[in-house]
């Protein structure tokens, strides 16, 4: 994937300067390692800056919101996805943008990393498939495929669903691959058992709501955590607040959610949130057999109505 | 939440006969499951 980066040099300062867009949104790296920072480049300086690497993880969709400039954005499979999500909800228009398609070979997972060495990691580099982790007193070499995000591993659209340039050749999508094992073990729980299975998930959160932050679904100019008149959810660290809040945010995202996992990545704690995303997601696919982000011309499920939507809840 | 204790129905309002059946059965139902176990907060810890 290192190669990948001269051609998305090149296609940005071109776009630059012929003015087919104001700036790139990208990459560039970060002030640790493996925290790859998002990038608005406008000159031929700020070009320079760009990188891309494993750590390009967090979704850049997220900066394109109700914004008004011709933008170049540096899109994976999974950020045009929703690229395609924020324009059919009017976040967006196609026109005003230039998709540089990364075909992504998966970003790797900085906690499973970090917990791997007791002291602090210096540098992070990489060759093809091979890592190298250098930190004080340690040298080592890992398989990027086992250090791999968790939805990185079960991602099944790697390469971009709409771009204008490609910056490599399409890889091939990983094929059998099971992506709901552990949510149908959360499902065979009993009530109860599922009541402690989230207690003990959400136990951690601090409520900081990165997650909420780094997703590009929650664009909502006052989200209802955050209103207070009508105050819909309590503010306090209470499980029962916690929980509401995460419940809530998942439906928010129902349908819509591409599991680009930016919230997991960016979450302080490490709690793996993406488990209530998952679930709605695995829904979305066996009720309505959507999967989100994959076209401009499919209305999502939820905003839409069809005479054979299932209804067996309605007595 | 445990099955059961959220329930949809489509009643007309013409239906006046099926609301009250389902009004009955709902709150049978809810009776028989008790008071809400879950979700529940507790109450702050202060000095
Ligand atoms: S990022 Fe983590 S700690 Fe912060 S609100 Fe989300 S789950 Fe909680
Ligand atoms: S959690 Fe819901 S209300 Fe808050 S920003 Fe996201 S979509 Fe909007």
């Amino acid at each position: 994937m290192l190669s990948y980066i001269d051609k998305i040099k090149e296609i940005s300062s071109r776009l630059l300067k012929d003015g087919t867009v104001d700036m790139i949104i990208g990459f560039r790296r970060g002030t640790m390692p493996m925290m790859n920072e998002p990038h608005f480049a406008k000159t031929a300086e700020d070009v320079d800056q760009l990188v891309w690497d494993s750590n390009c993880g967090l979704n850049l969709a997220n900066y394109l919101t109700n914004r008004t400039e011709k933008i170049g954005i540096i899109a994976k499979g999974c950020d045009s996805r929703n690229i395609v999500t924020h324009i059919i909800e009017n976040k967006i228009k196609r026109e005003q943008l230039t998709v540089i398609g990364v075909p992504c070979k998966g970003m790797i997972d900085k906690r499973k990393i970090n917990a791997m060495f007791d002291g602090e990691i210096t540098q992070v580099t990489e060759n093809g498939g091979t890592i190298v982790v250098t930190g004080e007193g340690f040298k080592k070499k890992l398989e990027k495929d086992a250090v791999l995000q968790q939805n990185c591993r079960l991602c099944i659209h790697r390469n971009p669903v709409i771009y204008d340039e490609l910056v490599a050749e399409q890889v091939e999508e990983q094929q059998d691959i099971d992506r709901y094992e552990d949510i149908r073990k959360i499902e065979a729980l009993s009530p109860k058992e599922k009541e402690s299975y989230f207690d003990e998930l959400f136990s951690a959160c601090i409520r900081c709501y990165a997650c909420r932050n780094a997703c590009p679904l929650c664009y909502c100019p006052t989200c209802f955590v955050d209103e207070s008149r009508p105050q819909w959810v309590g503010k306090s660290q209470d499980l029962s607040d916690v929980k509401t809040f995460h419940f809530l945010r998942a439906y928010h995202c129902a349908g819509r959610c591409t599991d680009c996992g930016s919230c997991e990545r960016v979450c302080p704690v490490g709690i793996n949130m993406r488990i209530l995303t998952r679930k709605l997601e695995k829904d979305s696919f066996e009720l309505f057999g959507w999967e989100a982000g994959l076209s401009l011309d499919v209305r999502p499920p939820l905003d839409t109505y069809k005479p054979d939507d299932p209804d067996d809840f309605i007595k | 939440m445990e099955p059961g204790r959220l329930q949809y129905s489509w009643i007309s309002s013409a239906e006046s006969t099926k609301f009250v059946d389902v009004v009955k059965q709902v709150t049978a139902a809810i009776k028989e499951l008790g008071p809400n176990q879950t979700f529940l907060k507790t109450k702050a810890k202060v000095a």
